[in-house]
């Protein structure tokens, strides 16, 4: 028998090159100079996910809600192996916390057919590791977090092995399941030669939209989306046209979504001074040695 | 969620394992009580296991007004799902303001969990927890008393300050290791609340198969301070000056290959190439020369102290603050001004 997995997948700034450039006057971080990558735990989420339909067969969706561009996650999972990506996209989404994105993706899972979901451990935007949790207890479905290897799976059972910090622990656990997957589960596979080339055209709608609009600046609204249409059409008989999600799609109660939906809010935003070496050099006496540490202590580097 | 309620308590999951409590639950505490401190209310542990009440009086010690204290057999070794449910049922019940959890294992599994069902706020892995106001930019309205949950964000380039205006409790995990632990005083006074349970089997859906626990060794990489050691401390016994100024930091104390190969400490508290690769927020190097496969463990730090009486040591190339002097004169000066100023 086959599985049905749904793997939760997020598009990230790469937080690992962060220099000073990126930086905006106020502390806060410039997303767009950043690279984006495809979240590195989303990729050991998605390899046993792959593994599973490998040794079991099944079907496998990605979901990432994001802007447009994160359509370029769900081609690389086209091209490493799944049946189906899906772009969740909608200004209505934006300044969700991870409260008001649990429940906007538990949506989006609710339409699907699933045995198992499955998530990274955490984003490296974030690191909360709050979503894979709070999905699950939105889905009603028992998590297992911190998987660094699938036991087994046998018939509507599964075996995990977790990491628990100072050890491990094996659980079983019924399906449907959540698991977060930890960057030590697996090796990612490298996208596949044959799939880049079926689906390197793939499309979401929306970026077919912006391709259009940006090829034809003089066009007025109805035909672009004449334009659209046609294109979407095209795409359909190749079988590369994405699915796209919006809020009204997945049936969604906005008042759970976005800004209303997020009980966090940010009082403020602070930047890190940056290791940018530059140094000091302090006598060795008691007075400057104490003023260090006051420094460091007004840093919040010594709590 | 529950309504905003100015006098809820102040609430810590007190984590146990076997039942031995956790350590970042215990270190919470202090902060905790300074929070119901300021706020005027009392400060309250969770304790959940089966025959842990001797846990409930340590935690008096340690700083808790009040211990609620869940017990049943099926209590015995933690699972999200149940721990979850008696934790929903103990806040709906008393309405504290705010409820916080170590951000360990246990933790970052349970408190999401418990936060989605009471749909509130919860913030992950704070560095540091205070009492402040906030004026809403669009209407400002004046929120006060919140509780500011500060935390690293963006791979460590920021620090946000989040907080949960009205949709309560105020929840936040906290990292471990980055506050100290308390001093436990034999002579507090506070009440044990006994809650009934009731859970059935079917609240707890997972099989614990096997678990393997290891010797507790010290958890660099979790570490927001660390102290390390090299060869310049010339001894064992000098190598304590590294002990004692990492345990008034609440930091991790580490050494050298060196420092290993010659005994001063054991090879789990090893940081380099062949060791432990750290990145916390205050790396604090003494009687470290420096060499390459050191610094590929600890350069990427945030703030990198170095103390060494060779003025052309490597490891001040990579230092923020180069303090040229006998570590045993300066060593002992830092432990004074750390323990003055906290």
């Amino acid at each position: 028998m086959g599985y049905n997995c749904v793997v939760l997948i997020k598009q990230v700034p790469d937080t690992k090159r962060i220099t000073g450039d990126v930086m905006n006057d106020d502390g806060t971080v410039k997303r767009s100079a950043l690279p984006a990558i495809f979240n590195p735990e989303d990729l050991n989420a998605l390899e046993m996910a792959l593994q599973i339909k490998d040794k079991f067969g099944g079907h496998i969706t990605v979901i990432t809600m994001g802007l447009p561009a994160a359509s370029d996650i769900l081609r690389d999972s086209l091209f490493r192996g799944v049946d189906e990506a899906i772009l969740l996209t909608d200004r209505r989404c934006a300044a969700s916390d991870t409260l008001a994105t649990s429940y906007i993706l538990s949506c989006a899972v609710k339409k699907l057919d699933y045995d198992i979901v499955l998530c990274g451990r955490q984003a490296i935007d974030g690191d909360t590791a709050q979503v894979g949790p709070q999905l699950a207890e939105k889905l009603g479905i028992t998590q297992i977090t911190y998987v660094e290897e699938l036991t087994e799976l046998n018939g509507k059972t599964i075996t995990a092995r977790r990491n628990i910090g100072n050890g491990f622990q094996q659980v079983k656990a019924p399906l449907p399941v959540l698991l977060t997957v930890t960057g030590d589960a697996n090796e990612p596979r490298v996208a596949a030669a044959k799939k880049m080339m079926k689906y390197k055209n793939a499309l979401t709608p929306i970026e077919i939209q912006q391709k259009i609009t940006a090829e034809n600046p003089d066009a007025v609204q109805s035909e672009i989306k004449e334009l659209a249409e046609h294109k979407y059409g095209k795409l359909v008989e190749k079988g590369l046209l994405i699915k796209q999600w919006d809020l009204d799609a997945i049936e969604a109660d906005l008042s759970w979504c976005g800004m209303s939906g997020s009980p966090t809010k940010v009082h403020r935003i602070q930047s890190v001074v940056l290791a940018a070496k530059e140094s000091k050099e302090i006598e060795p006496d008691e007075k400057a040695v104490s003023d260090m540490i006051h420094e460091l202590i007004a840093d919040k580097i010594i709590a | 969620m529950i309504e905003v309620n100015r006098k809820g308590e102040v609430w810590v999951f007190a984590e146990q394992h076997d039942g031995r409590l956790e350590d970042t639950p215990v270190e919470l505490m202090s902060k905790a009580r300074h929070l119901a401190d300021t706020l005027g209310v009392k400060l309250a542990a969770v304790v959940l296991g089966d025959g842990v009440k001797d846990l409930a009086t340590k935690l008096i010690q340690y700083g808790a007004d009040k211990v609620y204290l869940a017990e049943h057999p099926l209590l015995r070794a933690y699972q999200t799902n149940s721990y979850a449910k008696v934790i929903f049922d103990l806040i709906h019940k008393h309405t504290p303001q705010i409820v916080l959890y170590g951000a360990t294992i246990a933790g970052r599994d349970l408190a999401p969990r418990i936060a989605s069902a009471t749909r509130a706020g919860l913030t992950a892995d704070c560095t540091d927890l205070q009492i402040g106001d906030h004026t809403t930019a669009r209407d400002k309205k004046v929120h006060k008393n919140l509780l500011f949950q500060i935390r690293p964000a963006f791979g460590g380039n920021i620090i946000a300050t989040i907080i949960n205006p009205d949709r309560w409790p105020q929840m936040a995990t906290v990292r471990e290791g980055v506050m100290p632990m308390p001093e436990p005083d034999g002579k507090r006074k506070g009440r044990i609340v006994e809650e009934e349970v009731t859970l059935a089997q079917h609240d707890l859906p997972l099989e614990i198969l096997e678990e393997h626990k290891r010797e507790k060794k010290v958890d660099l990489k979790a570490a927001r301070i660390i102290v390390a050691g090299g060869a310049g401390l010339g001894s064992k016994d000098n190598f304590k000056l590294v002990w004692d100024l990492a345990n008034c930091l609440g930091g991790a104390p580490a050494a050298t290959r060196a420092a290993v190969d010659l005994s001063f400490i054991d090879h789990d508290h090893q940081v380099g190439q062949t060791g432990t690769t750290v990145r916390p927020s205050l790396y604090i190097a003494v009687g470290i020369s420096g060499a390459i496969q050191h610094q590929a463990g600890m350069s990427q730090s945030q703030k990198i102290v170095a103390i060494n009486n060779d003025p052309d040591a490597p490891i001040f190339g990579v230092a923020h603050y180069k303090i040229i002097g006998d570590l045993n004169e300066v060593v002992p000066m830092m432990i004074k001004s750390v323990r003055e100023k906290s």
